[in-house]
């Protein structure tokens, strides 16, 4: 078998004397969707900003494509190839859709204009266009203000954005909870779509029924350590609760 | 669905951009209805002239609006490099000669426009104090130090070359400042439009967390736009200066206001992330042809505060209308 994409070993985090993971460890395989579960508390937020170089780990390791990585800082793991869509989404509204995928990494111009920081607007227009027919994706106009779009089709704005760069591990954190049940479903959707693609994806959320549809495994976590690591399939939505309130360990 | 939402956005962006045109061409018929004289070359041409100053501070301080903060400090930037230009060019003719003293006059204010920019934006971003509070503190030091460094005198006694440019009329009636004024105008329109620049600007003031998530160095960003607010204020300021051939520290009271007003009535939101420059352009045109056309008609100038205000009042109030319509952030 293939050696996983993103691996953790034992990772530690500490905030002061407060213990926040302890011991975590996974293994996630290109193209796998994992979800990430467990009640308020129990260190998925944590987790994930260790993964993303929001934090630092104390202890333990991790390794992402067979090299042990350690972020630090938000772009150190974007430019590794972690991508992570936070649930505020961090979009600017006023903006179009295709200047928002292409914040801060801007196609120029070439030659001179480009030199003198003169943007290429309609390559970034072409290749959103190509982006978002590749996903299967609603969003036709790209010079729509992502200003006037519904939540469901921000997040696939976010979505897109962040496994538009050749990523290979998007981790989305609470993508459907603030969404009505049709945008969730576009939302569901679209991951499934990029996990076909060959997207790794941490898949964090609170709506087990969510998590049991779209994921292949799923590790549960509590009060900061890993409690559970199930093969979604061989698993019940009642299993994975018993997991995460502690009736089962 | 999708053909319907951008198909009504569109018109809606096209009426937004073109009523303030109206309004424009509203005024100034009026004007040219009770005073026929208006519809002539001088009055444009003094309209741009005093236009010019308004629209250079406009310019710059609708980067830093755009951002989602204020610079109130602009005036005081064109009254203080007023007073610093005219003392170094006073003192450099004797030795330099009057070209050459007159192009470090200018270089000087502009070096002490950029300087300000870089502390009105360090004490922003480092010490985070609120861009209206550190602004209005520059703006009350600024004064302070205009006044300190003329001894509260204007300086006179400049060469006369300085008049020499500074009414020099391009075709007869485009003066040197109106041309300086247009250019950057221009210029700086296309670069917030086309650059890099130009939408990290718009993407920082529609949600500054978003730049920074995605790895831009907001606070380089922040500094260079607040240099360039106060080097076009520095800029300004030295239009002042040939215009009237004295370094004067009054110069630029009243005018910050004006320019802020400029930016909002041309559509730029003072809650950051837009705003055009066309706007601004026919914002500053506004302003600028109630001066000039209450001169004409005769009445009271202090007329053309109230007139401003009104519309001030009127443009927000609009734009707020339209835009809680379209977007919701």
């Amino acid at each position: 078998m293939a050696e996983p994409i993103l691996k953790a070993i034992g990772v530690n985090k500490s905030f002061g004397s407060v213990v926040a993971l302890s011991s975590i460890s996974f293994e996630l395989n290109a193209g796998e969707v994992m979800g990430l579960v467990g009640d308020n508390g129990a260190g998925k937020s944590t987790f994930i900003k260790v993964l993303s170089g929001v934090h630092r780990r104390d202890g333990g390791d991790i390794i992402f494509k067979g090299k042990h990585i350690d972020f630090k800082s938000p772009k150190e793991a974007m430019d590794a190839g972690i991508e992570t869509v936070y649930q505020d989404l961090a979009l600017a509204p006023q903006l179009p859709i295709y200047a928002n995928m292409f914040l801060g990494r801007e196609i120029m111009k070439k030659g001179i204009l480009g030199k003198l920081g003169v943007v290429d607007k309609d390559a970034m227009r072409k290749e959103v266009k190509e982006r978002l027919a590749r996903i299967k994706s609603h969003l036709n106009h790209v010079d729509q203000l992502v200003g006037t779009l519904s939540g469901g089709q921000r997040q696939a704005v976010a979505i897109t954005r962040a496994i538009g760069w050749g990523k290979d591990v998007v981790i989305m954190d609470e993508p459907t909870a603030a969404l009505g049940v049709k945008e969730s479903r576009q939302v569901l959707d679209l991951i499934k779509d990029i996990k076909a693609h060959g997207v790794s994806v941490i898949f964090i959320s609170h709506t087990i029924p969510h998590v049991m549809e779209v994921t292949d495994k799923i590790h549960v976590l509590r009060l900061g350590e890993s409690v559970a690591h199930l093969n979604t399939k061989d698993t019940t939505y009642e299993e994975v609760v018993q997991y995460i309130t502690g009736s089962k360990c | 669905m999708f053909n319907e939402i951008k198909e009504k956005s569109k018109l809606s962006r096209i009426i937004n951009e073109l009523w303030i045109v109206f309004v424009f061409l509203a005024i100034y018929l009026i004007f040219v209805i009770l005073e026929p004289l208006c519809f002539s070359l001088p009055f444009w041409s003094s309209t741009f002239n005093y236009m010019s100053e308004v629209l250079i501070l406009a310019v710059g301080v609708m980067f830093v609006v755009i951002t989602g903060g204020i610079d109130l400090s602009i005036g005081p930037v064109e009254g203080c490099v007023n007073v610093l230009a005219a003392l170094a060019i006073k003192a450099l003719v004797p030795s330099l000669g009057a070209g050459i003293a007159i192009a470090c006059g200018v270089l000087i204010a502009l070096l002490t426009g950029a300087l300000i920019g870089l502390i009105n934006a360090l004490v922003i971003t480092k010490l985070k104090l609120a861009p209206f509070i550190a602004t209005l503190g520059m703006s009350v030091i600024l004064t302070g130090l205009g006044y300190v460094f003329c001894n509260g005198l204007e300086v006179v006694g400049l060469p006369n070359e300085i008049s020499a440019i500074g009414t020099y009329q391009l075709f007869g009636f485009i003066g040197t400042t109106t041309l300086v004024a247009f250019l950057v105008c221009g210029v700086f329109g296309i670069i917030l439009r086309t650059t890099r620049f130009g939408v990290h600007t718009y993407a920082y003031g529609s949600n500054a967390e978003s730049t920074k998530r995605v790895g831009i160095d907001s606070t380089k960003h922040l500094i260079r736009v607040y240099m360039l607010c106060s080097v076009l204020a520095a800029l300004a300021g030295m239009t002042l200066v040939f215009r009237f051939k004295t370094g004067s520290p009054i110069a630029g009271q009243n005018v910050t206001l004006y320019a802020i007003a400029a930016c909002v009535i041309g559509g730029t939101s003072v809650m950051g992330g837009t705003g055009k420059m066309t706007g601004t352009l026919i914002g500053s045109l506004i302003i600028s042809i109630l001066v000039t056309g209450l001169v004409m008609l005769g009445v009271q100038t202090y007329w053309q505060q109230v007139a401003t205000g009104l519309i001030i009042i009127f443009a927000v109030y609009s734009d707020q209308l339209r835009r809680r319509r379209d977007i919701t952030v």
